[in-house]
């Protein structure tokens, strides 16, 4: 019994690649997959309803305005008729589009700065280290606020101030990992066969650091989601019309609607904490699931 | 130990200096000069200009940079046009509020967070492991401004045992000190609580894995077959080796919790930092916002010297020279 057991867990990992074998490791960890498949239905709601629904986020109806949840407006309606069923989702395609965004452009700058700091160590290293410092010492919020304040809030500026105040903590990782793997062996067989630098560098070491990045990329996801919804409940991220999870809740700071109209800002509230939720725990799953022994 | 300060020190002035040289020209390219706001309509352009020489606008943004860094260094950090008064004294009316919920904070978040991540660690895999753990996904995901919102909602507005908004009770009459205290400590409870709940999952997180990782190594199983009693070997041999690393986390932290006070006070309307810096964003208070993050970016800086030097108190060990 125990035999057979032992031979199909190693028939589990046999003939399986590295990505096959992490794979399968985070199958087993029921909380990531069921955050994983959260994910997913969220943002499958969020690119499904506004196309189905019947009502756009921008259609007002005067006449419908202010009601309360019933089954034709799913969560009521606001105070100029739009549907918040409708809003709530299409705020979603907003809010997770724009970290989506944010953390491809910070892997990006990260990735880039990180492995050219690794890889040729000396002057680049310590400019771009020292870069990375700088940035890591800005006061976060506070920065943001400012730009926000000088560059007004659109999008666009709220995407590349949130990437340029993130990549050196993945630069750093990437930095880390490269240093290490640089002084392998398989390195120097790349060397004595010729390959220049930029294939060494993107052939040879970064698919050894993406694992990493992904991890990383994850985690970032659910940290990029809390600052642009806290931004927009502050008023200094994106701005209405155009609705995110984060200034749908603005609505709240109305002490009428606090009170008594929960449909406006709770179901935005739950729909960033589960998104949230389940990008960290996916996240800490996929970095056990990549190195066992760094489970924690 | 005093030279590795000093060189810590000198070190971090390029740091410093970089991160206001950046803010210093993000706030250059602000639409309208900084004196826009002070002009009146029906002033000349000679009466403008003279204005702009009085203040020292004439000259390129760089050397008003130098200029700027010169007077800092001395103590002045400009004019709240807003506040009519020195921005230095805006912060100084304003950070004690700010300094007493993230202290509050903070305090709770070690007192909570490092127990209940040692029991995590110690219990791994048990029920009240698992509870903690679940809690702690919960803390460093929930939202800070929708988490302070149900507080409100529940606790000040629905049932009303504790005050909506403010430091202080305007109404309260009596001089007793014991009486204000508990005013305050009323008021700030429910703030500390939104701001504290995320650094105390994150300490919960951090103490666990640091823990686990302690308790594997090969001293600790000697400590226990030596006969120890486990309270021993868990508080006096591994608890000690495993609160370096939160240590470090603990200076950078101080920088974090000003940070999420922006959002906590904006919800609770606490006189504080965060308020006012919002307030100068909207406002277009470029002097004080420029103060404010100068302020924070020292903090930072200090906050991660302080770490470093921790260090050397929780482990002997290391040495600076």
């Amino acid at each position: 019994m125990v035999k057979s057991e032992t031979k199909k867990q190693t028939n589990i990992y046999k003939n399986q690649s590295y990505w096959g074998e992490v794979l399968s490791r985070l199958r087993k960890n029921k909380m990531a997959m069921v955050s994983l498949y959260l994910l997913i239905i969220i943002i499958a709601l969020c690119i499904i309803i506004p196309i189905i629904s019947p009502y756009s986020i921008e259609t007002t109806d005067m006449k419908n305005r202010e009601q309360h949840p019933n089954s034709v407006h799913l969560l009521g309606t606001d105070k100029i008729g739009r549907d918040l069923f409708v809003r709530l989702f299409y705020a979603g395609r907003i809010s997770l589009g724009l970290a989506l965004a944010v953390v491809f452009l910070e892997c990006l700058i990260g990735v880039v700065l990180g492995s050219l700091s690794g890889f040729y160590g000396g002057m680049i290293d310590a400019v771009i280290m020292r870069l990375a410092e700088i940035f890591l010492s800005f006061p976060f919020m506070m920065f943001c606020i400012t730009v926000v304040a000088v560059f007004g809030n659109s999008i666009p500026t709220l995407i590349f101030v949130l990437a340029l105040l993130s990549w050196p903590s993945i630069a750093r990782i990437v930095r880390g990992q490269i240093l290490t793997l640089r002084e392998m062996e398989y390195m120097e067989a790349c060397e004595a066969l010729g390959i220049n630098d930029v294939r060494r560098i993107f052939k040879h070491l970064l698919p050894n650091v993406l694992a990493y990045v992904i991890v990383y990329a994850t985690l970032g996801m659910a940290s990029v989601i809390l600052t642009e919804t806290s931004l927009s409940f502050l008023g200094l991220g994106v701005s209405p019309p155009t609705p995110t999870w984060g200034n749908m809740i603005q609505e709240a700071r109305n002490m009428l609607i606090i009170q008594h109209k929960w449909w406006y800002w709770i179901p935005p509230g739950i729909c960033i904490f589960i998104s949230v939720m389940c990008f960290n725990i996916l996240g800490d799953g996929m970095r056990d699931a990549i190195d066992p022994k760094m489970k924690r | 130990m005093k030279n590795y300060i000093i060189r810590r020190i000198i070190q971090m002035i390029p740091v410093l200096l970089g991160i206001l040289f950046i803010l210093f020209f993000i706030l250059e390219q602000a639409p309208g000069t900084p004196v826009s706001n002070m002009m009146h309509p029906k002033m000349t352009p000679e009466q403008k200009a003279e204005l702009a020489l009085k203040l020292g606008l004439d000259t390129p943004w760089y050397e008003r940079f130098v200029n700027w860094v010169g007077e800092a260094l001395q103590g002045n950090l400009g004019y709240s046009i807003n506040h009519k008064k020195p921005v230095t004294d805006v912060i100084g009316d304003y950070a004690g509020a700010t300094m007493l919920l993230a202290l509050i904070s903070l305090v709770i978040s070690i007192l909570i967070g490092i127990p209940a991540g040692v029991i995590s660690a110690t219990k791994q895999y048990s029920i009240a492991d698992n509870v903690l753990t679940v809690i702690s996904f919960i803390g460093i995901s929930i939202p800070s401004f929708f988490f302070g919102l149900l507080l409100l909602k529940f606790f000040a507005v629905d049932i009303q045992l504790f005050p909506l908004f403010g430091l202080q009770d305007p109404l309260l009459m009596s001089n007793n000190l014991f009486d204000k205290i508990k005013d305050v400590a009323w008021h700030l409870f429910l703030p500390s609580i939104v701001l504290g709940l995320n650094s105390t999952a994150s300490f919960m997180r951090y103490t666990r894995s640091s823990m686990l990782e302690v308790v594997k190594q090969d001293y600790i199983r000697t400590a226990r077959a030596k006969g120890l009693k486990e309270k021993t070997v868990i508080y006096r041999h591994a608890f000690r080796n495993a609160v370096i690393p939160i240590i470090t986390l603990l200076g950078f932290w101080i920088p974090g919790l000003l940070s999420g006070a922006v959002v906590t006070e904006t919800i609770f309307a606490l006189p504080g930092l965060g308020k006012i810096s919002v307030e100068a964003t909207m406002t277009r208070n470029y002097p004080l916002i420029l103060g404010i993050n100068a302020m924070l970016a020292v903090l930072t800086l200090i906050g991660a010297l302080v770490a470093d030097l921790l260090y050397a108190v929780a482990d002997p060990r290391i040495r600076f020279d």
